[in-house]
């Protein structure tokens, strides 16, 4: 790094007067390094984790300390899409629309229940992760997760930068091009994520489909 | 429920009195809550005149919704009225079989039932007639499952998720709403003749 | 008790001899269209992700220049089926879904839901209920208005009022998270009673908050109520009479800023909220500025009504004596087999609901919340309706926002003060 010469050398600034100018390092760790803390969220927020993806944001959780300082409202100039909250099928091409934007290198977050498995909204206008429409690098658990939760989830995506290497680029991160605003999931991966589980499986019965059997209850018959 | 019990809502007795056999029957929930039963082929004639009638004035339209009962029972479509001036409820309903799902729209009478409708019609399939712009509102445009809070319909929806995800990321949102709806790229109206302003004049 | 017009402590146009309405009187040659520029309408799409339109709401605009001719709300993309889903869930399931349609005021939410169930089912909650629900409302009312002023701020280019509202709103946070486990998605409220009675001091804990809140409150409206700025931006813009605005459906503060005194805890009271000393605040010209300084002031009267709520918050049972309704004590469950097979029969079960109708609504922060609950004797709802105040609200926008700027049509979307979980649903 050509310092030499010029006013910070000569006077000894940071490196010093007599520190060599130049520095040897990987070049993956110097891309990785810069990518890492200065990534600039593109906060999909869409229900109640968005609320607290702005309180992260807010003066008492402050994500600026981690070079979050930009939230990036377009998606052109972002790094990690965070996608806060419930995303319904008519949101989906949005999301996968959003998603194709964002230019490479790019990353994503899952914040919540709903965004990662569809959480308890089981219904028919729900999608069940959002992991069927966009390659999700990681999912934080919660409903909604806390603040700490989602710096923490940041973290984890830093975390995941510095081990990524720029020779291994097109097996990470490359996309084909012609599935953009496709599904990431093909039919049968789709099913498998997005089968009922848990407490949706047992619960299939609405109130009012069978006429009432309770003898003293029934509605009175109309004329 | 008790069918026929006097009201302390004045409008249940003037509703009978007014309209006699439009006026099915009427019920007081044992939450104390008046129920109206209308014809559904004269309920704008009997709400128009809840609205308008100085004696009861329920101008607040509070809500339009609907209920399903299952088992091929008919749909109750349910208008919930408030009067400001007066401090009264009143709810209104029409019951309509399965078979003919229409029932005229209130929103001359009130702009509320504009959407609240609509959400009818996209839920429930009910098909307001004379409402000036009835199309799905919650649910897209081209959603073919069918209506969800029918009791018919399955929680899940009717397709599989694989096939509602397809479905799902092909449509276009820049579809919905077309330049040709909004009359886009004709020139604007120029006024004949401006208004001299008054007041605003840098002293 | 007397209710009183919000008194403007500003002139409406505080510098004399300016008008901070579009300048469109100064030179009146300048508004004549030029013929050969300008002839083409252009059509604009904000959203549906858009951080100016308080969630995923989509506006289509026509614009003629910079003026809306037109604007057609596209809503439905957080349509996420909790009425549906409320059919498959027993009454008390429920709750855990109401918190998460309006997550700016869950505790309303809440409490609205079991009123009604209890409303069908003719269940009296106990007094300490009654006046734990009234402080849970009036907080959660604070709550819902401290991020509308934020992100209404923003919207008009103030930062600091967001940075404000959010340091309270991060102790109401903690007040939450005291009293039921989670910071927005509460569930505090259980047919019958309260999910957990309140913990040992959480009522001093929310006195010193309604102490301490009055200071921060002055500081935004010393920020915001005569900032010139905020003053052009929402003075006379998105006006609505009171007429059109009964005739929509406007509720809550926003049909207040109009004028017409209509509040559910004055003319339809729940829960002796005609014993609390408060006056509801309205409007005289129903623009933005007006809907601003009416929710400004229903923050400091809920202060008042917290101070009288904890005034007079009484001893006893917070549930009701009922074992039909009422889960036994963890303790019992624990220590005798019978406790034990009655949780879990009523977990099970469920609590059955008349098969009837019930229609019950609270003032909600952003109006009429009603819910509309069918029962048909078993225990889960035939149809659990949420009457939405911010849908009906935001049905108006076209009509509020025609013949204005672009910029003003934000600032009318974020003075209804919408959630869209709610209005999607």
């Amino acid at each position: 790094m050509g310092l030499e010469g010029s006013p910070s050398s000569d006077q000894g600034g940071l490196i010093g007067f007599a520190a060599p100018t130049f520095l040897t390092t990987k070049i993956d760790f110097i891309v990785n390094w810069a990518r890492r803390n200065s990534l600039w969220p593109m906060p999909f927020g869409t229900a109640c984790c968005a609320i607290e993806m702005m309180a992260a944001a807010a003066s008492n959780f402050d994500l600026a300390r981690f070079g979050m300082e930009r939230m990036a409202f377009s998606p052109r100039q972002a790094d990690v899409l965070i996608c806060a909250g419930r995303v319904p099928y008519k949101l989906a091409p949005v999301l996968r629309r959003i998603w194709d934007q964002m230019p490479q290198p790019k990353w994503c977050i899952s914040m919540g229940a709903c965004a990662s498995t569809g959480g308890v909204f089981d219904t028919y206008c729900m999608v069940q992760g959002i992991d069927t429409i966009v390659p999700v690098d990681v999912y934080i658990p919660g409903c909604p997760p806390r603040p700490e939760g989602l710096i923490y989830g940041l973290m984890m995506i830093q975390e995941k930068i510095r081990g990524e290497s720029l020779s291994r680029h097109g097996e990470l991160r490359a996309e084909d091009p012609l599935l953009v605003g496709a599904p990431r999931a093909n039919a049968e991966e789709v099913a498998t994520l997005s089968g009922p589980f848990g407490n949706s499986t047992q619960q299939e019965e609405a109130g009012g489909i069978l006429p009432s059997e309770r003898p003293t209850m029934t509605r009175p018959e109309r004329g | 429920m008790s069918d026929g019990a006097t009201s302390s809502n004045p409008s249940v007795g003037a509703l009978n009195a007014r309209f006699g056999d439009a006026v099915q029957r009427t019920e007081i929930t044992s939450a104390g809550q008046d129920v109206v039963f209308v014809n559904p082929a004269r309920n704008t004639e009997v709400l128009g005149w809840l609205k308008d009638e100085a004696d009861h004035r329920y101008d607040l339209l509070v809500d339009v919704t609907a209920v399903d009962y299952g088992g091929g029972r008919p749909i109750e479509v349910v208008y919930q009225l408030w009067s400001i001036p007066h401090k009264r409820a009143l709810r209104v309903k029409c019951e309509l079989p399965l078979d003919a799902l229409r029932i005229e729209s209130v929103v001359s009478l009130w702009q509320t039932a504009d959407w609240l409708e609509r959400e009818v019609f996209d839920l429930f399939g009910v098909t307001f007639t004379g409402h000036p712009d009835l199309r799905r509102i919650l649910m897209p445009d081209d959603y073919e499952e069918g209506h969800p809070l029918r009791k018919d319909f399955p929680l899940r929806g009717r397709f599989s998720r694989a096939e509602q995800t397809r479905r799902a990321l092909t449509q276009d949102p820049a579809h919905y709403y077309k330049p040709e709806d909004f009359d886009v790229g004709g020139a604007p109206a120029v006024p004949d003749q401006v208004e001299p302003t008054t007041g605003s004049e840098p002293a | 008790m007397a209710r009183r017009t919000v008194e403007y402590t500003v002139s409406r146009n505080p510098e004399a001899g300016m008008d901070f309405r579009p300048t469109q009187g100064l030179d009146a040659a300048v508004d004549l269209p030029e013929p050969d520029i300008g002839s083409e309408h252009m059509l604009i799409n904000i959203g549906p992700q858009h951080p100016a339109t308080h969630g995923v709401l989509r506006l289509v605009c026509e614009l003629d220049g910079e003026t809306v001719v037109k604007v057609a709300p596209d809503i439905g993309y957080l349509h996420t089926g909790f009425e549906k889903l409320g059919e498959y869930r027993t009454w008390n399931q429920i709750v855990t879904l109401t918190d998460r349609i309006d997550y700016l005021a869950p505790l309303i939410y809440n409490c609205a839901y079991v009123m009604a169930v209890e409303k069908l089912m003719g269940i009296e909650v106990t007094e300490r209920c009654r006046v734990v629900r009234v402080i849970l409302m009036e907080l959660d009312r604070i709550f819902s208005h401290l991020l509308w002023l934020g992100t209404t701020a923003i919207d008009v280019g103030a930062f600091t009022p967001f940075l404000y509202a959010f340091q309270e709103r991060e102790r109401i946070y903690t007040l939450h998270e005291s009293l039921t486990g989670a910071r927005i998605t509460t569930s505090a409220t259980r047919i019958g009673g309260m999910m957990a009675d309140l913990p040992e001091g959480w009522a001093e804990a929310v006195r010193e908050f309604c102490n301490t809140f009055p200071n921060t409150l002055e500081e935004i409206h010393q920020l915001l109520t005569t900032n010139a700025i905020h003053l052009g931006r929402t003075q006379d813009v998105g006006v609505i009479s009171a007429e059109d605005a009964v005739n929509c459906g406007f509720t809550g503060p926003n049909l207040r800023a109009t004028g017409v005194e209509y509040d559910l805890r004055k003319d339809a009271p729940y829960y002796d909220y005609e014993t609390y000393d408060f006056e509801v605040p309205v409007g005289q010209h129903g623009d933005c500025y007006d809907r601003y300084l009416v929710r400004m002031e229903e923050m400091s009267q809920s202060v008042r009504i917290l101070h009288q709520a904890l005034d007079r918050l009484p001893d006893g049972p917070i549930d009701v004596e009922d074992p039909r309704i009422t889960l036994p004590t963890k303790t019992d469950c624990m220590n005798d087999m019978e406790s034990m097979i009655h949780h879990f029969k009523l977990i099970t079960d469920g609590i059955p609901a008349p098969a009837e109708d019930c229609y019950f609504a609270v003032e909600g922060s952003k109006g009429e919340l009603g819910m509309y609950v069918v029962g048909d004797g078993g225990p889960k709802p035939v149809r659990w309706r949420i009457r939405p105040p911010s849908f009906v609200n935001l049905s108006v926008i076209a009509k509020l926002a025609e013949g204005h700027m672009l910029s003003d049509l934000i600032m009318i979307n974020a003075s209804l003060d919408i959630v869209l979980g709610e209005i999607d649903r």
